[in-house]
């Protein structure tokens, strides 16, 4: 199974990464671009997605600081 | 006394840490695929990248043999000190409270920092006493440090928060002016600056950083005594 995990800074956590972009934007003539986080995205194949979970918790995210989500894809690319 | 420098591929700071370990008794390097501590009365878990602090600073490193040896020490009672990268390895390992963000100012920092000791008597700030302050360098990316609301109340009144950065020097934005955290048993200690960078007035623009390790040394022998 191919599954995608995104990995986010928990909301009202400092984000300077999202701010600097965020910055850049209207700098390159983008107006309008607003609350712009920057996190991680993991893609992989997993045997057994009821593993996914832990896996976030244990090494893919820090849940002290961070929000994750997983998504289930199609079969294996 | 006897510390153990903890080395991971990608370490850059346990050869310094060994230097300044061996200023104040013996030290030797244990590599992270090994689970053996020598018999050593402390564990320096040092600054560098680790497995090149891919995913997160500290996250992989945690996971070595290396880290279980220190985790089963720990819970043991043993002294503990990690510095930098060490200090992201052992709140990774959860064997401190909260976590470190990418600073404030988005960069690479390297400068000399004022540190004030907020508790001394702790086996990290023996012989040290309160609002004295540390001229220690500190250099990272990864150094704000953070913990939740309700952890800062514990930190607090555990008075587990051993040193803060001085007023204007908290360049990374940690919650609190936070620079140094020990766990609720007092016995791990984690700081984002460097002591084993400051044990040459030549090198290290003061020798403050000898202070932490002689604490160490003076703690372990009180402790034999």
């Amino acid at each position: 199974m191919r599954a995608r995990v995104l990995v986010r800074p928990k909301a009202g956590i400092l984000d300077p990464q999202g701010e600097a972009v965020e910055r850049a934007l209207p700098a390159l003539g983008f107006a309008g671009a607003a609350n712009v986080h920057v996190g991680r995205l993991i893609e992989l194949d997993v045997a057994d997605p009821d593993q996914l979970g832990p896996m976030c918790e244990k090494l893919l995210a820090n849940p002290l600081v961070e929000d994750y989500e997983v998504q289930l894809l199609d079969a294996p690319a | 006394m006897k510390f153990a420098v903890i080395q991971f591929p990608g370490s850059c700071d346990d050869r310094d840490a060994v230097h300044a370990a061996g200023l104040v008794g013996e030290a030797e390097l244990v590599w992270h695929g090994d689970r053996d501590l020598r018999g050593a009365d402390a564990v320096v878990v040092p600054g560098g990248f680790s497995y090149g602090d891919y995913l997160r600073a500290g996250a992989i490193a945690r996971f070595s043999p290396a880290m279980d040896a220190v985790i089963e020490f720990a819970s043991a009672g043993g002294l503990v000190l990690g510095i930098c990268n060490g200090f992201q390895v052992l709140c990774e390992a959860h064997l401190l409270p909260g976590a470190l963000l990418v600073n404030a100012n988005r960069r690479f920092t390297s400068r000399q920092v004022s540190l004030e000791v907020v508790r001394s008597g702790s086996p990290f700030t023996h012989g040290l006493h309160e609002g004295q302050r540390l001229s220690i360098p500190a250099k990272h990316s990864w150094g704000r440090y953070y913990a939740d609301p309700l952890t800062l109340e514990q930190l607090e009144h555990n008075r587990q928060v051993l040193l803060r950065y001085s007023p204007g020097h908290n360049f990374n934005g940690s919650v609190a002016d936070i620079a140094g955290v020990c766990n609720e048993a007092g016995n791990v200690f984690g700081l984002m600056p460097h002591p084993e960078h400051a044990v040459d007035e030549l090198a290290g623009g003061s020798t403050d950083g000898l202070r932490i390790f002689e604490s160490i040394r003076l703690a372990r022998e009180g402790a034999v005594a």
